[in-house]
């Protein structure tokens, strides 16, 4: 299955074919092919994830270690091809006997990456490959994105069941979900590329699913453009690694690249940087995460499978996979205070203050969202890779159960405004009430659910990598994560229910989705967990080990610091909003703090910038440029056309079409005209002068025939 | 035997056709010297076929012979025609189709 991994996106993108043609005439309207190719290519992903986990360990990486971080070197192109190469020189020369002695006692065998290939286009120069590339972090998105697709399919079916284009939904579904797939498979940055956007364009469709409605359409169009400008650093980020790299779009010859220091030095950052503007686009980061929250506008199955496994932590994964660009780039390993630690710290702490202030409890979540990706960001700016990736999949199981506990709660309700609709929900919903509890308490860290163990590791890896503000602003994070997600949970739960009929459980086909993700927001965490480190050991690969990531033993102080940070938020939550404890009434009686809430409520004024300052003094000026050119040049250009051919037309009318093409039809009519009057005179009509002119011509003829022959 | 004396003959009787031919106005007379045409060349063939001891010539004789009756039955009718309709046979007065 590793080696055929291009059968796992294949599957959603035929089924995205079928049921875009063939759907409608379905008896299930088209949900059978989805769900039936998302299952499908759920189940070969668990076969490609044990072949994975069969595989044997048979690469040999020399891990960098410290001296790594301060000199690159030629450290991982020698542990390419390292034991040969020294056997055949150290006969030879004493200096690489010595290299020899050195390289082997630390070498670490991991398993090694499956790549098949074939070449897209060659055009003598540069050779351009297509293909899969399947390692471990390859191999848990898989299993990630499919199972999670698979469970907003079949929650879907119920969700969206009345909806004039369900059938349309179930298509974008299974392109999105094909989209990350050929992302997280692929082996080059062209084909990420391709996937990247695959995802932007349905993203754009499955937000705005329903564009009657002005929001929803402005929502959609605000998360296409916005991400796109990030895009715009992916294009050029992944053109410069291509001409700093000598001419490869392969990933593993990039990160190779980058980390022996055959990229220059500012190309290298050049890069990495354009590179990191993508990220902060497609994964919501400071400051361009504006488009999350109102991305919510979409259906409520859309938004989990975007904020749990798919679009939003393809930026996370672009840094995992070019982990070595950004490594060398950004210096992460040397400590205090790098580009992508900043930005994911930053969103971290702005995201959290915004989920306080939310009504809606989508919105609660989306914030969160970012939040929790600001968390895995600068879990890979620390050189946490492990701890990043760990986050990336637990987030997944629990955000995805958070989202589907929204929509179910709404599904009841009819409404996503915690404050009007909503309150006492537990009694009426038991099942979404326990789940959503889960996914709470897996979210805001506390042992030993998933969130706990991944969070503890980011924590344990900024300390240790001597990141210790951002081990900071990740204890704050949690205390605010713990404190948001209680006063969520209890203005939906408990209290008294403020919305209008009768609430009631949902059907299985969406409690059952929310079952098994709860069991998973439990369970996952113990893969990685002290004593099993299963998670690390299986996404382990040469370009981390080569760059000499650490891996840290589980610190039972920050484990307590951690989760104490998370129970502390989760009782002042308690005690702020069920026990009315604390200094409420704030906002009214403190200027100070009043224009503190305005500024959170208006979203640190960051959607006025975008589109009054930025788009506003963009659009007016361009506009009137536009005008100025469109009237004065355009207009000029066409006018002049018009006139030039109006001429030309009049010549040709008056010189060529009179003169000579109808002196030429007249003057035909005319000569036939001519010689029918001058013969008409021969025609007299009298047999006898027709013999006559019989005999004489044979006569003449005759007179030839005798004189010339 | 001479040749020339038949091919004389048969000159004086195609010129005196000719004549008939061009210059008479009788539709009828205009028929007949078609016939004597007809018969100055027979006179040929028959005199250059014996003149070469072959019976060619008199086989192409008798089909002259015999297509110059069906030729003057076609045009008796036609003459006759005329006379019906015009009380006249004088070609001259027959020019409907001038130009």
């Amino acid at each position: 299955m590793l080696r055929n991994a291009w059968v796992i996106p294949a599957l959603p993108v035929a089924s995205f074919f079928v049921i875009l043609l063939l759907g409608k005439r379905m008896p299930g309207k088209g949900h059978e092919v989805g769900l039936a190719a998302v299952g499908l290519a759920f189940v070969l992903s668990l076969v490609a994830a044990a072949q994975w986990i069969d595989r044997p360990a048979t690469l040999e990486v020399e891990p960098a270690g410290a001296e790594a971080a301060v000199d690159h070197g030629t450290v991982p192109a020698e542990a390419e091809t390292g034991p040969e190469a020294d056997h055949g020189a150290a006969t030879l020369d004493l200096a690489a006997a010595e290299e020899e002695a050195e390289g082997e006692h630390e070498v670490e065998a991991i398993r090694a990456p499956v790549v098949r290939e074939f070449t897209w286009y060659d055009n003598g120069a540069v050779t351009v490959k297509a293909g899969t590339h399947m390692d471990g972090l390859a191999v848990v998105l898989v299993v990630v994105v499919t199972l999670i697709s698979l469970l907003v399919h079949v929650f879907s079916t119920n969700y969206m069941h009345d909806d004039r284009r369900y059938t349309h939904f179930f298509a974008a579904l299974s392109l999105f979900t094909a989209g990350m797939l050929i992302m997280v498979t692929s082996s080059n940055t062209l084909q990420l590329l391709f996937g990247w956007e695959m995802m932007g364009v349905c993203s754009f469709m499955l937000i705005g699913h329903w564009w009657e409605e002005k929001n929803n359409s402005d929502a959609a169009l605000k998360a296409f453009f916005t991400t796109r400008t990030g895009d715009i650093g992916l294009l050029i980020g992944i053109s410069i690694l291509f001409f700093g790299a000598g001419q490869t779009f392969d990933i593993e010859a990039l990160n190779n690249a980058a980390l022996s220091g055959t990229i220059g030095r500012s190309t290298l950052v050049a890069g990495a940087a354009a590179l990191l503007c993508a990220v902060i686009g497609k994964s919501a980061q400071f400051p361009l995460h504006t488009w999350l929250p109102d991305a919510m506008a979409g259906p409520t199955p859309v938004s989990a499978l975007i904020h749990a496994a798919t679009m939003v932590v393809a930026g996370v994964y672009l840094v995992a996979r070019l982990y070595g660009v950004f490594w060398s780039a950004f210096d992460i390993g040397g400590g205090g205070i790098n580009p992508v630690a900043l930005f994911g710290g930053i969103t971290i702490l702005i995201a959290a203050a915004l989920a306080f202030v939310q009504a809606d409890i989508k919105k609660v979540l989306a914030y969160s969202t970012v939040s929790q990706l600001g968390y895995m960001v600068m879990a890979l700016g620390v050189g946490a890779w492990t701890a990043g990736i760990f986050h990336l999949f637990t987030h997944a199981f629990f955000k995805g159960l958070l989202f589907l506990g929204a929509g179910s709660v709404s599904h009841a309700v009819h409404s996503f405004d915690m404050k009007k609709d909503m309150g006492g929900l537990r009694t009426s919903m038991p099942t979404t009430f326990k789940t959503f509890l889960i996914g709470t308490v897996a979210l805001a860290g506390i042992p030993p659910v998933a969130g706990f163990w991944s969070k503890d590791e980011i924590l344990l890896g900024a300390g240790e990598n001597g990141y210790g503000l951002f081990l900071v602003v990740g204890l704050i994070g949690a205390l605010m994560t713990a404190a948001y997600m209680t006063r969520c949970v209890y203005l939906t739960f408990f209290g008294q229910y403020r919305g209008h009929g009768h609430p009631h459980e949902s059907p299985p086909a969406i409690t059952i989705p929310l079952v098994v993700l709860a069991v998973l927001s439990v369970g996952a965490g113990f893969l990685n967990a002290p004593g099993i480190g299963l998670f690390g050991e299986w996404t382990d690969n040469a370009t981390v080990l080569s760059a000499g990531v650490a891996h840290h033993e589980f610190s039972v102080s920050t484990a307590v610091i951690g989760s104490l940070a998370g129970l502390v938020g989760i009782a002042l939550g308690y005690a702020y909003y069920r026990r009315n404890l604390g200094p409420h009434r704030l906002t009214e009686r403190s200027a100070g703090a009043r224009g503190g809430y305005r500024f959170l409520e208006n979203k640190y004024y960051l959607d006025v910038l975008y589109t009054d300052t930025v788009v506003g003094s963009i659009k007016g000026p361009i506009a009137r440029a536009a005008y100025w050119v469109n009237q004065n040049v355009l207009d000029g250009i066409v006018n002049a056309a018009g006139t030039v051919a109006r001429a030309s037309g009049r010549f040709v009318y008056d010189v060529i079409d009179q003169k000579v093409v109808d002196g030429l039809v007249n003057g035909a009519g005319a000569g036939a005209e001519e010689g029918g009057s001058a013969l008409r005179v021969l025609q007299t009509g009298r047999v006898q002068q027709y013999a006559a002119f019989l005999f004489g011509s044979v006569v003449v003829l005759g007179g030839a025939l005798v004189l010339f022959v | 035997m001479y040749l020339n004396q038949f091919l004389f003959l048969a000159a004086f009787l195609f010129c005196v056709g000719v004549y008939g031919v061009l210059a008479r106005k009788n539709g009828v007379l205009v028929l007949m010297s078609v016939e004597l045409i007809l018969n100055a060349v027979n006179i040929n063939l028959v005199a250059f076929g014996a003149f070469h001891e072959t019976v060619a010539g008199q086989v192409f004789a008798l089909f002259v012979i015999a297509i110059a009756a069906a030729e003057v039955g076609v045009g008796l009718a036609i003459v006759l025609l005329i006379y019906r309709n015009r009380q006249s046979i004088d070609l001259t007065e027959a020019d409907l189709m001038k130009g």
